[in-house]
């Protein structure tokens, strides 16, 4: 039996409401599936599920508001067997510490690895496999945050492809979303030293190499700068690890995997930025097939629960109708956000003489309690020669 | 002479008004112990009370913890509510007999024909140089035992209203003041005139681990989450204020907030307090812990004399705010 | 397909990538980007979606003649069709 909660959509969400059930007692589910929409302050979100099993219990009813962590629905029953066959279900489960919560079967984990309670219980929520862990805590212990940040580390399930409907904007509400922005940006210029830099981009091997590859490809399969600014941001990030994580509790945790958040700003006033896991080792064909389905759904339809887990740092990019360049802000808990202005020809000096050239004007916004300018243009240095080289991104 | 009753006073005239009050309140309540007539009381909680109310309601008791605290308990059962002060808490042992043997005892053995109402105030804990035979903390003793009720006023508002309380309690209860706490200054809440006897108290909110404490202990506490909010971590910190019976409730909720656990008390670790409370939090409370539980507690030594070493004994705020660190932050104290 | 399914073919796909637009407020000769507050993602999109529905090629050079409602029906009409 696994209880389906509701999520936590970004470190700022306290409540959601229960918008729409997609499954009814009875409904066989696996993990990835979608099951229920949810209304936040992003809009209304596609909520996948975790377990595997059959639907017991929709324990809330549509139009109810619930804290994170309520138990929405009881998935159960029979098909709850893991697939991994390197995990024996436990036989025998602990006595309940108190009533009436009974206690979940301990997760399996490295003879020998250290566990801590809450670590343990919630990996089990999650169905997170402890013996792929490695502990923070004390003595090595894998700890809560350890978990939770495995989860979001974790590889996204399998994406079905979504049933065909007309889109819709069921739940936006634009003034909502307009306090969540104001709340996270508020919090961010308040607790965040920011500091920022700015560098200048030549584009020009970068845009050649993109020509002569879209030119040879059918629509679908063609790409848009964006996809090599976003990649040669996420590849830089592997070079400066500190700068790709959070800020929790007064000490940085590393991102465990570059999950970039991409900046779409909506019509109307808005902006969200769902996370695009493992941006760093996506290939580009895929990376902006990921970035083009996100902006239609982030603007006409709806987010799955799993893109709004929180990313390790946030990547936006002006487009064609922007501006020379952005001092962004950042969104927390994250510790940095990477902008990218309009894509511009203007004069650039090479080799003497002047030349006119396309450029973009990088720009870092990094939390100075994590890191410090210097590590901040290693990483925009980092972007330009990446650049300089697409057809190796 | 006296402050205001609201605003601004020190835990000692705390003390004093609740005797004060508790004696105009009840015809039936009366001060006994050892220099609290005419000297006004060792620590001087009862200075001018002597000359307010008299002999036969403030008795000066000859220096036998034994005689006093049994004529105590048969005034209690004879109907009067006695309010009887021990000089220290090393010397209540010499009326241990009569606290657990009959105190404790009498109401479950008559089968609740005889009430104890008895309420008796006794100095506690260490730091102010007196040495090993007056500078103990054995409140943990009497929280082992069923029949009594044990409290630990930390704070003013619990010296100035804890005894009321007490005294309505049928049963046996044991107050124990901190030494180092009669001259802490607080203030009075004016819209508050009584407070329970049952539950602990969160004294400051925070997510990243909870500290436990009581008495002298919770002033450390506190002092050391102000220590830890300046590194950026946010200290819980819980004020058992009741010893016996422990309000594990408070414990556990705290607990499944924050994950993380350093329990003071200045009291010895062995086979103390703070190892119940731990005890309880890993029966009860287990699957929420996140790191193992940590104690800061006195050291295991006869209380020493000299000022340095006595310090070096007692859990001090950088103590509990290390404990602290390495549990939020491994690997990084 | 005659002028007034491509109209609706073209409105549809729209539809979908700017549920909130009116498209009965876009005149034929307007820029579709300004129109419509979209982006070259948008703009992707609906070059994408072209090329599936309707079934024709399209190259990146002439991403600019599908910049109106004008530009896109003629483009459309004027395509050889690939084999469905």
């Amino acid at each position: 039996m696994a209880d389906f909660r509701m999520p936590a959509l970004g470190a700022d969400m306290e409540a959601g409401t229960l918008v729409e059930w997609l499954v009814k007692p009875g409904d066989r589910v696996k993990r990835g599936d979608v099951i229920a929409v949810v209304e936040t302050q992003k809009g209304a979100i596609e909520v996948e599920v975790f377990d595997e099993g059959v639907v017991s219990d929709i324990v809330v009813p549509v139009k109810t508001k619930v804290p994170v962590g309520t138990v929405l629905a009881r998935i159960g029953g029979e098909a709850a067997a893991p697939a991994k066959a390197a995990m024996p279900p436990t036989p025998v489960p602990v006595a309940p510490p108190r009533p009436p919560a009974a206690p979940p079967p301990p997760a399996p984990a490295r003879l020998g690895a250290k566990v801590t309670p809450a670590a343990r219980r919630r990996a089990t929520e999650l169905g997170i496999d402890l013996a792929t862990l490695a502990g923070t805590g004390i003595d090595g212990s894998v700890t809560l945050a350890d978990v939770e940040a495995a989860a979001i580390a974790r590889p996204p399930a399998k994406a079905a492809p979504l049933p065909a409907e007309k889109p819709r904007r069921l739940g936006f509400d634009p003034a909502e979303m307009r306090k969540a922005i104001a709340a996270a940006m508020a919090r961010s210029k308040r607790e965040i030293p920011h500091y920022y830099l700015s560098d200048t981009i030549d584009l020009g091997a970068a845009l050649a190499w993109l020509e002569s590859h879209n030119a040879a490809q059918p629509v679908p399969q063609r790409m848009l700068p964006a996809a090599l600014l976003l990649k040669a941001s996420a590849l830089a990030l592997r070079e400066m690890p500190q700068l790709n994580g959070t800020y929790v509790d007064g000490a940085f945790h590393p991102g465990g995997g570059i999950h970039a958040g991409w900046a779409i700003s909506l019509r109307g006033g808005g902006l969200v930025a769902p996370a695009i896991r493992d941006a760093d080792q996506r290939p580009l064909p895929e990376l902006m097939a990921a970035m083009r389905d996100l902006v239609q759904r982030a603007r006409s339809g709806r987010l799955r629960s799993s893109e709004l887990e929180s990313p390790t740092v946030t990547v936006t990019s002006l487009g064609d109708r922007g501006a020379d360049a952005i001092a962004a802000i950042i969104y927390p808990p994250q510790v940095a956000i990477i902008g990218f202005g309009s894509i511009r020809v203007r004069p650039w000096v090479v080799e003497g003489r002047i030349e006119p050239r396309s450029l973009v004007t990088a720009s870092l916004a990094a939390d100075h309690r994590v890191s410090d300018g210097h590590l901040g243009a290693l990483l925009l240095n980092a972007i330009g020669r990446l650049l300089q080289e697409p057809a190796k991104l | 002479m006296s402050p205001a009753a609201t605003g601004t006073i020190t835990y000692r005239e705390a003390c004093r008004q609740a005797i004060r009050d508790a004696l105009l309140a009840d015809p039936q309540a009366f001060l006994m112990g050892e220099d609290v007539g005419r000297y006004g009381g060792c620590y001087a909680v009862t200075k001018g009370l002597l000359d307010e109310f008299g002999e036969d309601r403030i008795r000066d008791t000859p220096l036998s913890e034994s005689a006093f605290v049994g004529a105590g308990i048969g005034a209690a059962l004879a109907g009067l509510h006695p309010i009887v002060e021990i000089m220290t808490v090393n010397f209540s042992l010499l009326a241990l007999d009569q606290i657990v043997n009959n105190a404790a005892t009498i109401p479950h053995m008559s089968g609740g024909q005889f009430a104890v109402p008895l309420v008796i105030r006794i100095a506690t804990g260490g730091g102010r140089r007196v040495a090993a035979q007056h500078s103990h903390s054995l409140e943990g003793w009497y929280a082992h035992i069923p029949g009594l009720r044990v409290l630990a006023p930390a704070v003013v508002e619990d010296a100035r209203y804890m005894l009321a309380a007490a005294l309505a309690d049928p049963n046996p209860v044991l107050i124990f003041e901190h030494v180092m706490l009669y001259n802490m200054e607080g203030a009075l809440d004016p819209s508050v005139n009584a407070v329970d006897i049952a539950r602990a108290k969160i004294r400051r909110a925070g997510s990243n681990v909870s500290l436990i404490a009581y008495g002298n202990g919770l002033i450390k506490a506190l002092a050391a989450a102000e220590l830890l909010s300046a590194e950026g971590i946010a200290a819980e910190v819980v004020d058992l204020r009741v010893l016996r019976p422990l309000d594990t409730a408070t414990i556990l909720a705290s607990v499944a907030k924050t994950r993380r656990v350093v329990i003071v008390d200045e009291g010895w670790k062995s086979g103390s307090l703070s190892a119940e409370i731990g005890v309880r939090i890993a029966e009860e409370g287990f699957f929420d812990l996140d790191a193992p539980l940590r104690r800061v507690c006195g050291r295991e030594v006869p209380m020493p004399y000299a000022a340095h070493l006595e310090d070096a004994a007692l859990p001090q705020p950088a103590d509990i705010a290390a404990a602290a660190r390495g549990l939020v932050r491994p690997g990084r104290t | 397909m005659t002028e007034t399914e491509i109209r609706h073919m073209i409105a549809d796909i729209l539809g979908n990538i700017v549920p909130e637009a009116d498209l009965s407020t876009v005149s034929d000769e307007e820029d579709l980007r300004e129109a419509l507050d979209i982006d070259s993602m948008d703009f992707l999109n609906f070059v994408v979606a072209l090329h599936l529905r309707a079934g024709i090629d399209i190259p990146e050079i002439d991403y600019p003649r599908l910049r109106t409602l004008k530009g896109a029906i003629a483009y459309v009409q004027q395509a050889p069709t690939k084999a469905k």
